[in-house]
């Protein structure tokens, strides 16, 4: 937290319905807030577009895991069957891969599905034991029934009067301020 | 039941509606979260759970039994080494498959009325998963040494064989475990936040948020979250067909008659699609019924969950005709003796023609409509499900077996007590599993019945500001 802004993280501004906050997202970034951050109890289409998210680097990431996993996988056999333990079977080839598709498979998919869950949540910040968001009483409801557009004190164009004003002027049912 | 009424059916079609009507998000969370977070317990609950738990000690003092004598306590003799351990090993893992069928496969199909079964569906998948996983690891002479299946540096210089299906095996039900476990985990996270955030009691409170670990909603969250929950689904989807083909592969890769066939991995994977969804009819119609959830888990899911059950029986018949007509045409004369004539008229004929009953004439009552739609017929047919795809497993291990090349050889093969105490000993840690489930998490996926509340608004045009049309006066739900 800097310290030049002890007082106050941003302010929050909750909404009945999931279009009224895409809508009041939507003028927000229009009017130039780009540290902005919305809330919902359910994904919510549009939204993250709305407050300018656009990098999902998720499926990248799982890619990666996959192939390295597929990778590793077969190597792991090959290593086993060709290099550290060759075993003659019937005269058959030491690299009869055919036989190494199924456990090549599951590492695949073992290692794509453990970096598709840890690069999400790695991406995304959590666990998180502390957040100042949660400060506001009524943000209790974000995963219950309410939907809540939050701009961050650190936005170029974060002003403590205007930018209050602007938010109630979006007809929030209500708003509030968030102190760390 | 309230909901036959078709006003707020999707679309303007015919079908019944997947959620009961007037819901919106505040009544959804509070009837999916009241079960979790209401004080007491059910009766119904108490009275299953202890149940469940008694079998749990009978587990125990099976387990023990076993590791202090040795798996001569089972029945098995030297033609039958394969006996309850594998049969029941086949028959949890079976039943697994039909959550992340509901999970993943009709996600990625956007069949929008798995929304209130998936979790459930998933939770069982894990919990029989963990009771398959113990019988092959019980069944080794040394249940300790387990861990010399899985490939790591050792002072002994050696490597798991690669090229073995009893291999295949250990890499696939531990991938099919742990990815099961994400998935289930990754879409209780949202929840678990829910639950912190209504939760009364402090203790309640901090447990439910270590488990949100801090998730707050956020749109760049949900925006990963989604990505990645539907990249699981993916994934999981050729991973369930891979398991029962390579649990199938255990069978279809040794020379033994009536093992040695390929069909077996397509109708394995059928047959478990199969069991499976007898499972989660099993256990979901006395569920809905004791926590008033026929709103969530209507009449049409039951109805769709008969025909997933009568389509992937059809199949399975259609393996056991093809098994059987292969034999005659083959002309082996080792499969066409086990096939034609040592399964249907031999030492275990019974059993054959159970299984037969169970799995392809009784499901055909699933054509009528009404025994799709009452609840205790179809309950009835589910269980009757469980016991012919128990004994269809129990058909394919022990009469192979018992009865191979040389009548020299065979041996009949009887279950002793430790068999069958350890059968029902991991019926009792499944169910004792279910009922803790039901209690301590929600059962039903409060995020995703929210998003469904919100486009069934929407289908029906019910205009603007329906949000919150209930939100404060605050249905009461017992």
């Amino acid at each position: 937290m800097d310290v030049t802004h002890p007082e106050l993280y941003g302010y929050l501004a909750g909404f009945k319905t999931p279009e009224e906050l895409v809508d009041a997202a939507n003028r927000a970034r229009e009017a130039g807030f780009r540290r902005m951050e919305a809330h919902s109890p359910m994904p919510v289409e549009g939204l993250a577009e709305a407050i300018g998210f656009r990098k999902n680097r998720i499926a990248a990431i799982v890619f990666i895991g996959g192939l390295l996993g597929g990778l590793g996988g077969f190597g792991m056999q090959y290593f086993s069957a060709v290099m550290d333990y060759p075993l003659n079977v019937g005269g058959k080839p030491l690299n009869s891969w055919p036989a190494f598709i199924p456990v090549t498979f599951e590492c695949t998919v073992l290692a794509a599905a453990l970096s598709a869950v840890v690069g999400m949540l790695l991406l995304n910040g959590l666990p998180l034991p502390y957040h100042p968001v949660f400060n506001a009483p009524e943000f209790r409801r974000a995963s219950i029934d309410r939907f809540f557009l939050f701009v961050r004190w650190d936005d170029e164009n974060f002003d403590e009067v205007e930018t209050r004003s602007f938010m109630e002027g979006l007809n929030p049912e209500t708003m509030s301020e968030v102190r760390p | 039941m309230a909901n036959e009424n078709n006003e707020h059916a999707g679309g303007g079609t015919q079908v019944a509606p997947i959620i009961g009507p007037g819901h919106d998000f505040t009544s959804v969370t509070d009837k999916i979260s009241d079960v979790v977070l209401t004080k007491g317990f059910k009766k119904q609950w108490l009275i299953g759970f202890a149940a469940a738990f008694g079998l749990v000690q009978l587990f125990m003092v099976s387990v023990v039994w076993l590791l202090a004598n040795g798996t001569g306590i089972w029945g098995l003799n030297v033609p039958v080494m394969w006996g309850f351990a594998i049969i029941n090993f086949v028959w949890w893992i079976g039943i697994g498959h039909a959550g992340t069928l509901i999970s993943a496969i009709l996600l990625l199909l956007r069949q929008e009325w798995r929304t209130s079964i998936n979790r459930f569906a998933e939770a069982m998948t894990l919990f029989a998963v963990a009771c398959a996983g113990m019988y092959p690891i019980l069944h080794l002479g040394r249940p300790w040494v387990f861990y010399w299946l899985m490939p790591y540096p050792n002072t002994m210089a050696l490597w798991p064989q690669f090229r073995s299906p009893l291999v295949f095996d250990v890499f696939a039900v531990s991938t099919y475990a742990t990815v099961s476990l994400l998935f289930w985990y990754i879409g209780l996270i949202p929840d678990l936040g829910t639950l912190r955030d209504k939760a009364k009691h402090r203790i309640t409170k901090v447990l439910y948020g270590i488990g949100a670990m801090g998730w707050r909603g956020s749109a760049r969250h949900w925006a990963r979250y989604q990505t990645a929950y539907l990249l699981l689904a993916g994934l999981a989807t050729p991973l369930v067909v891979s398991v029962h083909t390579i649990v199938s592969y255990d069978f279809a890769v040794g020379i033994v008659p009536g093992w040695h066939t390929t069909i077996f991995p397509p109708y394995f994977v059928a047959g478990a699609v199969f069991a499976g969804f007898a499972m989660v009819l099993t256990l979901a119609i006395p569920m809905r019924a004791v926590y008033g959830m026929q709103d969530f888990i209507t009449d049409r899911h039951l109805d769709n969950m008969a025909k997933v059950m009568l389509t992937t029986g059809l199949i399975v018949a259609y393996g056991y005709l093809m098994e059987d007509f292969i034999a005659w045409y083959g002309e082996n004369e080792y499969e066409h003796f086990m096939m034609l004539r040592n399964r249907p008229f031999g030492p275990y004929w019974a059993f054959y023609w159970g299984l037969i009953a169970c799995n392809i004439v009784i499901p055909q009552l699933l054509w009528v409509p009404f025994c799709r739609r009452n609840v205790i017929v179809l309950w009835l047919i589910s269980m009757a499900i469980n016991v012919g795809m128990w004994l269809e497993r129990f058909i394919i291990v022990v009469t192979s077996l018992s009865n191979d090349f040389v009548p020299a050889a065979w041996e009949h093969y009887t279950p002793t007590f430790w068999d069958w105490s350890l059968y029902l000993g991991t019926i009792g840690v499944f169910l004792s599993l279910m009922f803790l489930f039901v209690r301590v998490l929600p059962a039903i996926s409060i995020t995703e019945m929210k998003e469904l509340v919100h486009e069934v608004q929407h289908r029906d045009g019910a205009g603007h500001g329906h949000g919150d049309q209930h939100g404060n006066d605050g249905p009461s739900h017992a």
